[in-house]
């Protein structure tokens, strides 16, 4: 048994163009959960971009939020597109909004039993998934619901992450 | 009449495709099927192809249109242009692009097309097989994100949710597609009836859609020609004028499928804006439509297009999302005619324009009886997206 939520195999991410990612990929190897900042207005932004959306300013600062949110939706993938998933259905999807971030989302894994009811609305918090064998190491982040290690023996086992 | 309008000045003459193949099953180069197709709705016309002075398409189409005017012979290639946009966002932006050619009198006589060999060159519906992705792509692809359905899987769950829709009303929008292709020759799904049962026993792709939920992926090509409206009336098929068409995007939506989960109006089909646009200059209402097509790359794409272009609030879903309502000819709002992309061919949603006409003409193999305004929406979700609509001689 993987690790890792989804079996190797699948792209790695890498921080390019590095200028617009390497800090976000920086900090999810230190367990920290950054995001774009407008410093002016300080509206935030999710993916990274070169440029302000209110300002046009292009001197946007990384700042780090906390690392949880609320499940906005989800879906449970059954069908495998990439030959490293071709047994390892279903796997669970999630678009995570982080309120206290502008409501920016992000997306990963949702931890645990992979046939567990989803619940939008859920709370739920960051776990960094470390890669530190891959030839670039590199940290994916993953959720899980809050308070789940005490209801879930499944999900504690898919949580306890190197 | 409003200068800047398309309403009642151009018309789509003609319409052709080769045989509908499943993928991969061609017997011959797309961009043999691409002239062939061409050259069918040339002949529907009654259009000299020599003639064709313009060409669009859209999806990054590999058939380009020098290599396509050199294999026709065109005489003057005027006009040629290409709707931005990887899906099936593009399909009826590419006919308005080509009806404001025409209007604005850059080119007389424009052909829609598109071609797909998937055997030949390489199929959609798969995950990239790269080491690495970057930007956007590396928000997503990592965490198994990979595929269209997989894309629009969320965003349709979160519609759902958020307006009590159940799985009903996908297995609906399915079943009124191969419905349709049961009367449909043409159709690949042709002789395959579909029931609640073969359904419901279907295998999840990505919840909440069901295998029958899903577009095919299909071989073959089509095309459309466009005249002004005064030539048209001179030609050997009815009309089908040009109401109306939009394209539109979302405001701040990322520029990939992969950043999609980052769209502030997340749970739409995003027609909210080019749907308004689109009654406007055709001067329709909603309650106009006689017959609509709506592009199923996921039947939740045409839940909510259906809503956007106003044919039901979305609290209504379940109510209006019944097969008898969807059915041609009795039904309330037949849609999707000729099977389209879950059954009659997943010819990146031209077909389903090519049956808008048809439907116009009195020609389909599903008719809607007295059709004079008829909708078709291409790609919904898939930026930036396109709708158009068609008249009767009797609208203008």
């Amino acid at each position: 048994m993987s690790k890792y939520y989804l079996p190797p195999g699948l792209p790695a991410p890498i921080a390019e163009p590095s200028d617009l990612y390497a800090p976000y990929w920086q900090s999810a190897r230190n367990e920290k959960l950054s995001v774009q900042r407008n410093p002016a207005t300080g509206s935030y932004q999710w993916p990274p971009q070169w440029i302000a959306h209110d300002t046009h300013t292009f001197e946007l600062e990384w700042i780090d939020v906390e690392p949880k949110g609320v499940i906005y939706s989800w879906t449970r993938v059954w069908h495998p597109v990439h030959p490293a998933l071709k047994d390892a259905g279903p796997y669970i999807i999630v678009i995570v909004e982080l309120r206290h971030a502008g409501g920016v989302r992000m997306l990963g894994n949702l931890l645990g039993d992979p046939r567990q009811e989803v619940e939008i609305g859920a709370e739920v918090e960051a776990v960094f998934e470390h890669h530190n064998d891959a030839a670039s190491p590199f940290t994916l982040v993953q959720w899980r619901t809050v308070g789940q290690d005490e209801r879930s023996p499944a999900s504690q086992k898919k949580n306890s992450l190197v | 009449m409003n200068d800047h309008s398309l309403r009642g000045r151009v018309a789509v003459v003609g319409v052709g495709e080769t045989t509908y193949y499943r993928h991969g099953q061609a017997p011959e180069p797309e961009f043999v099927m691409c002239l062939k197709a061409i050259l069918a709705a040339c002949s529907d016309a009654g259009i000299d192809p020599h003639d064709i002075d313009g060409f669009a398409s859209f999806s990054n189409d590999r058939n380009g249109p020098t290599a396509i005017a050199a294999a026709l012979g065109t005489r003057e290639l005027r006009f040629s242009n290409m709707q931005w946009g990887g899906g099936g966002g593009g399909g009826a932006g590419a006919l308005g692009n080509a009806a404001a050619a025409i209007v604005g009198g850059l080119a007389e006589c424009v052909v829609v097309y598109r071609a797909l060999a998937q055997g030949q060159f390489g199929r959609f519906g798969q995950g990239a097989q790269i080491a690495a992705a970057p930007g956007e792509y590396a928000l997503a692809l990592p965490y198994g994100q990979m595929s269209a359905a997989q894309f629009f899987a969320p965003k349709v769950m979160r519609f759902m949710h958020e307006h009590n829709v159940t799985q009903e009303a996908l297995r609906a929008i399915a079943m009124a597609s191969y419905h349709h292709a049961q009367a449909n020759p043409r159709a690949v799904m042709y002789g395959r009836p579909l029931t609640e049962e073969k359904y419901d026993g279907s295998r999840w792709i990505a919840e909440p859609f069901r295998l029958f939920d899903c577009c095919m992926e299909n071989d073959g090509a089509a095309a459309l020609v466009l005249v002004s409206s005064d030539r048209a009336r001179d030609l050997k098929q009815t009309p089908a004028f040009v109401l109306g068409a939009a394209t539109g995007a979302p405001c701040g939506a990322p520029g990939s499928h992969a950043g999609a989960f980052a769209t502030p109006d997340y749970a739409s089909s995003h027609f909210k804006s080019a749907a308004k646009r689109l009654y406007a200059m055709a001067k329709v209402k909603p309650q106009d439509v006689d017959v609509v097509q709506s592009y199923e790359n996921f039947t939740g794409g045409v839940l909510m297009a259906l809503v956007e272009h106003e044919l039901f609030k979305p609290d209504e879903a379940m109510e209006f999302l019944k097969l008898e309502n969807l059915i041609a000819p009795t039904g309330k709002l037949p849609l999707n005619t000729s099977g389209g992309n879950l059954a009659e061919c997943y010819m990146h949603g031209l077909e389903l324009q090519i049956e808008a006409v048809r439907q116009i003409r009195g020609q389909s193999t599903s008719q809607v009886p007295d059709v004079n305004v008829s909708l078709a929406v291409a790609g919904p979700m898939d930026n930036p997206v396109s709708t158009i609509l068609y008249g009767s001689e009797a609208t203008l």
